[in-house]
């Protein structure tokens, strides 16, 4: 039977008029949701219950709650919030669905750990989360460096970072750093050649772009925290010596304090402000440093994802 | 196998792609080719992971809507259009044809599979730019894939044998559910006593063990399957499936078809 050509037409007409009516009111319905409902809600919260639910495919529940812990993650950084309400439970729940998603434990510690804007400030999820990681992997020693790195850096608790250290050396094919830190943890706790020696492991040990940009960032920080420290010490030194404070590196070259003027890791050089005090010209390059930032300074949220 | 065995299962296979059942092939393409370009950039970490537990996930989930799906209506479509009264006519017993049946729609099955594994090594290829020794692994995970469908398709026809296609869908589809849980079946049944104790020990026994045909999360992690867990698993599918058809089989030769 041939077509008739005015259905056709009307029919046409009004598919196009419903579909872009239908996307008007779906805007707007978006738009009030946005503005009533509650925004963060987990359905679910029983990471059992979604494992049950899954029928045997959590590998892949895994990998979608996993992409939803970064997205929630991610949104909230850019945002600046200093809540995470949902962070742990999504982690859990991948976790639990996949415990060998190494990534999660890996990641899911730096979002944790770290005080904000840098991250979640739940460093004792973090270690919950280490600790979950390394009873179902107990043979991946990234796991153990994490856990004492989160001792470490966050909780500044440095006989348990030494015994997580120590563990991980136990395990086949650990970073021989590892036993190194475990060694030198009781001697050089808290240093910061300590710090740097951890950065550098971190860095070595992945050949994930992100992990490294954070890790690499947080030595030329540490770098420009000793050089501040140091040229800060030279300029009291110059002071002790002439009775007034310096006003430009070129007063310390000259006194034979400094060999040449001083450049920050990315090659600026370091500003003398008032009373000794040791700037870089621009601090925003630097998002981890706790030295060498101007008065009132307010650092941007340090990116940290690539979709940041 | 028999000549008319086969007659029947070329026709089932010709019947099912007239269908156009393989059309499931292009939202499975789709799907891949969309993950496989979107997953690394909204998460971390994860893109040949995702590729490995979506395209095989993808590939079990599309067979076992097709097994079930054309497999319950196997016996009853043929019943409602008189076709079957035609090919009982002529020497063709009813087992050949339930056992032709089966093998056609396996065979579809075993194509439609064939040619998903080639679209998820192209997208792992894509995410990896190499392929791995561990890669081999996924071949593994998709031989068990087919494994399930043999017993999925059995047991569709074996309610298709003597129901509805309605109920059967439910059947075929809560046996399925039932089967996936059978690890946690099994467990009950550990701490049950007396005569739950007994009940339960033979469901775990009775109902298809699809869980342990699951490997799709430690393929996706590289980890190997030990040999004697494929012939085990290889042996228990087709008794399982040679059972259900058996029982198929039984139902079929006693059914009054006037």
């Amino acid at each position: 039977m041939k077509p008739s050509a005015p259905t056709t037409l009307i029919a046409g007409i009004l598919l196009v008029v419903c579909l872009g009516t239908s996307g008007f009111a779906r805007y707007h319905l978006d738009q009030t949701r946005s503005r009533t409902s509650p925004d963060e809600v987990l359905y679910v919260e029983s990471p059992r219950v979604i494992k049950r639910l899954s029928l045997g495919y959590d590998g892949l529940l895994a990998d979608i709650y996993w992409t939803r812990a970064v997205q929630y993650f991610g949104t909230k950084h850019v945002l600046g919030s200093r809540q995470y309400p949902l962070l742990g439970p999504l982690l859990v729940i991948t976790t639990v669905l996949d415990p060998h998603l190494t990534v999660a434990y890996e990641f899911g510690g730096n979002f944790l750990a770290p005080q904000p804007p840098y991250g979640a400030g739940m460093p004792q999820q973090a270690v919950q989360l280490a600790e979950y990681g390394i009873r179902n992997n107990p043979d991946d020693w990234k796991i153990y460096y994490d856990l004492g790195f989160i001792y470490y850096m966050e909780l500044k608790d440095y006989s348990k970072a030494a015994d997580a250290f120590a563990r991980g050396a136990n395990v086949p094919n650990a970073h021989p750093f590892l036993r190194v830190m475990a060694a030198q943890m009781a001697q050089h706790a808290g240093e910061l050649q300590m710090a740097r020696m951890m950065w550098v492991t971190a860095y070595q040990s992945t050949q994930d772009r992100d992990i490294r940009a954070n890790a690499a960032s947080h030595l030329l920080a540490l770098q420009v925290d000793e050089d501040v420290t140091n040229l800060e010490k030279l300029a009291s030194l110059y002071r002790e010596r002439t009775g007034h404070w310096p006003s430009n590196f070129s007063e310390l070259e000259a006194t034979g304090l400094l060999r040449a003027l001083p450049v920050d890791p990315l090659g600026h050089l370091y500003r003398l402000a008032p009373e000794g005090r040791v700037e870089v010209q621009e601090p925003d390059k630097f998002p981890f440093i706790k030295k060498g930032t101007p008065p009132g300074y307010t650092p941007p949220i340090p990116k940290f994802l690539p979709s940041d | 196998m028999s000549t008319r065995i086969v007659h029947i299962a070329s026709n089932t296979f010709r019947e099912a792609v007239r269908d156009r059942v393989l059309y499931n092939l292009i939202a499975f393409a789709l799907l891949m080719s969309g993950a496989a370009v979107l997953v690394g950039q909204i998460s971390i970490g994860i893109e040949r992971l995702v590729v490995v537990n979506l395209g095989l996930t993808a590939v079990s989930l599309f067979g076992v809507v097709i097994a079930i799906f054309i497999g319950i209506g196997l016996v009853s479509k043929e019943i409602e259009k008189r076709t079957l009264y035609t090919v009982l006519s002529r020497p063709v017993r009813r087992w050949e044809f339930i056992a032709g049946k089966f093998f056609g729609l396996a065979g579809t099955l075993v194509v439609n599979t064939a040619f998903m594994a080639v679209g998820v090594f192209a997208a792992l290829l894509y995410v990896s730019r190499a392929f791995h020794r561990a890669d081999a692994w996924i071949l593994v995970a998709l031989y068990f894939i087919v494994l399930q469908f043999l017993m999925i398709t059995a047991i569709a026809l074996l309610f298709s044998s003597f129901s509805s296609p309605l109920l059967s869908a439910v059947f075929a589809f809560s046996l399925f559910v039932v089967g996936s849980f059978a690890e946690d079946l099994r467990g009950f049944a550990a701490l049950a006593r007396g005569v739950s104790h007994w009940l339960a020990t033979g469901a775990v026994y009775l109902v298809p063990n699809f869980a342990s045909l699951n490997v799709i999360s430690s393929v996706a992690h590289e980890q190997p399957i030990a040999k004697q867990f494929v012939v085990s698993s290889s042996l228990y599918a087709l008794l399982y499936t040679g059972m259900v058809l058996c029982g198929a089989v039984l139902i079929f030769e006693r059914r009054n078809l006037k």
